[in-house]
């Protein structure tokens, strides 16, 4: 098998079995891998009405077709389970080097089963997997955990692991690796720890085979280069991260503040990537054969690693009001010692301060910490409560949704399907507002980053404001999106590279023959099965929808001043664009045509 | 009168972050680029107060552009 290593590990955490089963490659190649492939399977194998800390819901690990070889990016690995935040499919996406290391040591993919009953963590060298003990880093930040398994794990071993968020079940842990790659959305870390599994360290001696070693050179060249000469991926993302949107998306007018209630941040440049890389970077921080290399590594004081990104600085800044850049970075840095989402947490803290601003949290509730919009010291003390279910860090750790739901005004939380949106105000960006209501694991920009045409304009400019045509584009980058998602390249490469060069290099390495039609076409398939799932999973089409405010409320003032998320004359379209019923249900042509 | 042009990220190297022109009848972004020694080709994203703008189009006072180069992903 070329591409695909053509091994699954099943590993059952009740009985303490692990079983090595083959790759059914036909199913593999229908599904592509990773996040298309691993939520096929999961939902033939699991109840999608399982409530998600059961333990008969499953978690399954897996790496794409392209992980492993020389491709530009090839490291990523994807989680996909029932996510406790959302109730709709979970598939969060992690880079650095972990995912290279499982196909190194034999395995496309585990699948999680089970509950063990005490902390453990798995062993795994190449055929060799052992359950071990894991009581002595129970409770043990990221990095001490980290550090620690390495002292009993063989040299360059890679580590993926859950710090105290996901074993105190926090709806928006993380699973993290490398130390601060995070497979961060939708609480997969609390499914982990439910399990009672702390880590899963991974080294291999073994490597991927691929079909034709001279034309994916070939290809890997080519690509390079346009990764190279294009300005996003060749200079702007290596020089200042993802950072750098912090100007352009304030600049716009569609950089959320206090919580939504503003799109505009008179402090935004105090928070800026140019700043960044200015006072903090200390160096970059790539993946897994990234030519890109958009990861920083950052420094404040005795505080260092991995990050901010962009999403991070916004959720700790602009939405909470706070333009202290080197507390933005300690958050960060304590969301990634956590183990959550760094999205999720700023932007719940960001809940919490409207929640207070509108007097339905009190003082009495806070212990001497404010949640004011503003006060820079909130957000590295909320981020550790909320992670340890401290006071009423308990309730925040469920997420914003549930948190704002408490108090009887759920419409306070900026979510769709109860996961945070980030750091674009789509009520001046009509096709991320779309993308955002439609989004299969909830709020979340990188399901289809609609960001790409409408404010940076690749591969096109697109108006912002418009609504024409933005059905079909949301469609195809979702489509897009969701092809890459499974292949195991990183996401980034798509300012660089269209469909045909996915193409060219799934062919060179599993010796396909797909054409740029072809990847739309399997990642509409994968699309409509992560539907199918969350119909099942009784998360009904109601629910492409928008907080109201977004809906309802014209932003206030700034450049996009005026404007309101115009969702209900753009879902019709889209829907009809899916081939689904007018109430949003995949049609039995829709199924035949995806061959489902 | 004076048009403000805030510049970002490599932009600013040896311009700054700000810059004031002299505002006059018929100026355009295309003037103010060569003015600061900005390829267009440099230029990713052109807004006039904060909408996106034209290389050529006629500036009112107290318009204020924002330019980047290719940057951005997140
Ligand atoms: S572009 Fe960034 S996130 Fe993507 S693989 Fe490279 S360093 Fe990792």
């Amino acid at each position: 098998m070329y591409g695909y290593v053509g091994k699954i590990l099943r590993v059952n955490l009740t009985d303490k079995v692990t079983t090595v089963e083959d790759l059914d490659e036909k199913l593999a190649r229908k599904f592509i891998g990773g996040r298309g492939l691993a939520t096929k399977m999961f939902a033939d194998e699991v109840d999608p009405n399982i409530n998600p800390f059961d333990e008969a819901n499953k978690m399954i690990i897996a790496t794409g077709p392209l992980t492993g070889t020389p491709t530009p990016t090839g490291g990523r690995y994807m989680v996909v389970t029932k996510s406790p935040l959302t109730g709709t499919i979970a598939s969060s996406n992690s880079g650095g080097y972990w995912g290279p290391e499982l196909k190194f040591a034999g395995y496309d993919m585990i699948i999680l089963e089970g509950k063990s009953k005490e902390p453990c963590y798995l062993m795994i060298e190449d055929d060799k997997v052992e359950f071990r003990d894991a009581s002595h880093v129970w409770g043990k930040v990221v990095s001490e955990t980290t550090k620690q398994l390495e002292t009993e794990a063989p040299e360059k071993s890679r580590i993926l692991a859950i710090g105290p968020a996901g074993e105190n079940l926090s709806k928006m842990a993380a699973i993290m690796n490398d130390y601060d790659r995070a497979a961060g959305r939708s609480g997969v870390g609390a499914v982990m720890g439910s399990k009672n599994l702390k880590a899963i360290v991974v080294r291999g001696s073994g490597k991927v085979e691929v079909a034709d070693k001279e034309q994916l050179k070939a290809v890997v060249r080519d690509c390079n280069k346009k990764i190279r000469e294009n300005g996003v991926t060749g200079q702007g993302l290596p020089a200042y991260g993802t950072a750098v949107l912090v100007n352009i998306i304030n600049e716009n007018g569609v950089f959320p503040t206090n919580n939504f209630q503003e799109a505009q941040f008179d402090k935004a440049e105090d928070t800026s990537g140019e700043l960044l890389a200015e006072k903090y970077l200390v160096r970059k921080d790539p993946c897994y054969r990234c030519p890109i290399g958009c990861g920083r590594h950052c420094k404040v004081g005795d505080i260092e690693g991995g990050g901010p990104e962009y999403e991070t600085i916004w959720a700790f800044g602009g939405d909470c009001g706070i333009d202290d850049l080197e507390e933005i970075i300690k958050a960060n840095y304590w969301c990634n010692e956590m183990g959550i989402d760094t999205i999720s947490v700023g932007a719940t803290i960001a809940c919490g301060m409207e929640l207070y601003q509108k007097g339905y949290i009190k003082d009495a509730d806070l212990d001497g910490v404010p949640l004011e919009f503003g006060n820079a010291k909130a957000i590295v003390e909320w981020t550790k409560r909320i992670g340890m279910r401290e006071g009423l860090g308990d309730k925040m750790s469920e997420g914003s949704y549930r948190l704002a739901d408490s108090y009887g005004v759920p419409e306070l939380s900026m979510t769709v399907k109860k996961q945070e949106i980030p750091a674009y105000d789509p009520r001046a960006i009509q096709g991320q507002g779309l993308q955002y209501a439609t989004s299969n694991r909830g709020g979340c920009h990188v399901r289809g980053y609609l960001i790409s045409p409408e404010i940076l304009g690749l591969p096109e400019k697109l108006d912002r404001f418009s609504l024409e045509g933005k059905a079909a584009w949301v469609k195809i980058f979702q489509d897009f999106t969701a092809f890459i998602d499974s292949s195991g390249l990183c996401l980034f490469t798509s300012f660089a590279m269209g469909a045909p060069d996915y193409a060219a290099m799934y062919n060179a390495v599993i010796g396909a023959e797909f054409d740029a039609n072809d990847v739309l076409h399997a990642g509409d398939r994968i699309w409509n099965i992560e539907r199918i799932f969350n119909l099942a999973a009784g998360v009904d089409p109601s629910q492409d929808t928008l907080p109201k405010r977004l809906l309802e409320d014209p932003i206030p003032s700034g450049p996009s001043k005026g404007n309101v998320a115009r969702l209900s004359e753009l879902l019709p379209e889209y829907y009809e664009l899916r081939k689904w019923s007018t109430d949003g249900i995949p049609t039995d042509e829709c199924k035949k045509e995806l061959d489902l | 009168m004076e048009v403000k042009v805030k510049l970002f990220a490599t932009l600013r190297d040896g311009r700054g972050k700000i810059v004031y022109i002299p505002f006059f009848d018929g100026i355009t972004p295309a003037y103010i680029l060569k003015h600061l020694n900005i390829r267009h080709e440099d230029v990713a994203i052109l807004l006039v107060n904060g909408r996106d703008g034209e290389f050529e189009q006629k500036l009112l006072e107290e318009d204020y552009l924002s330019i980047f180069p290719p940057v951005g992903g997140g």
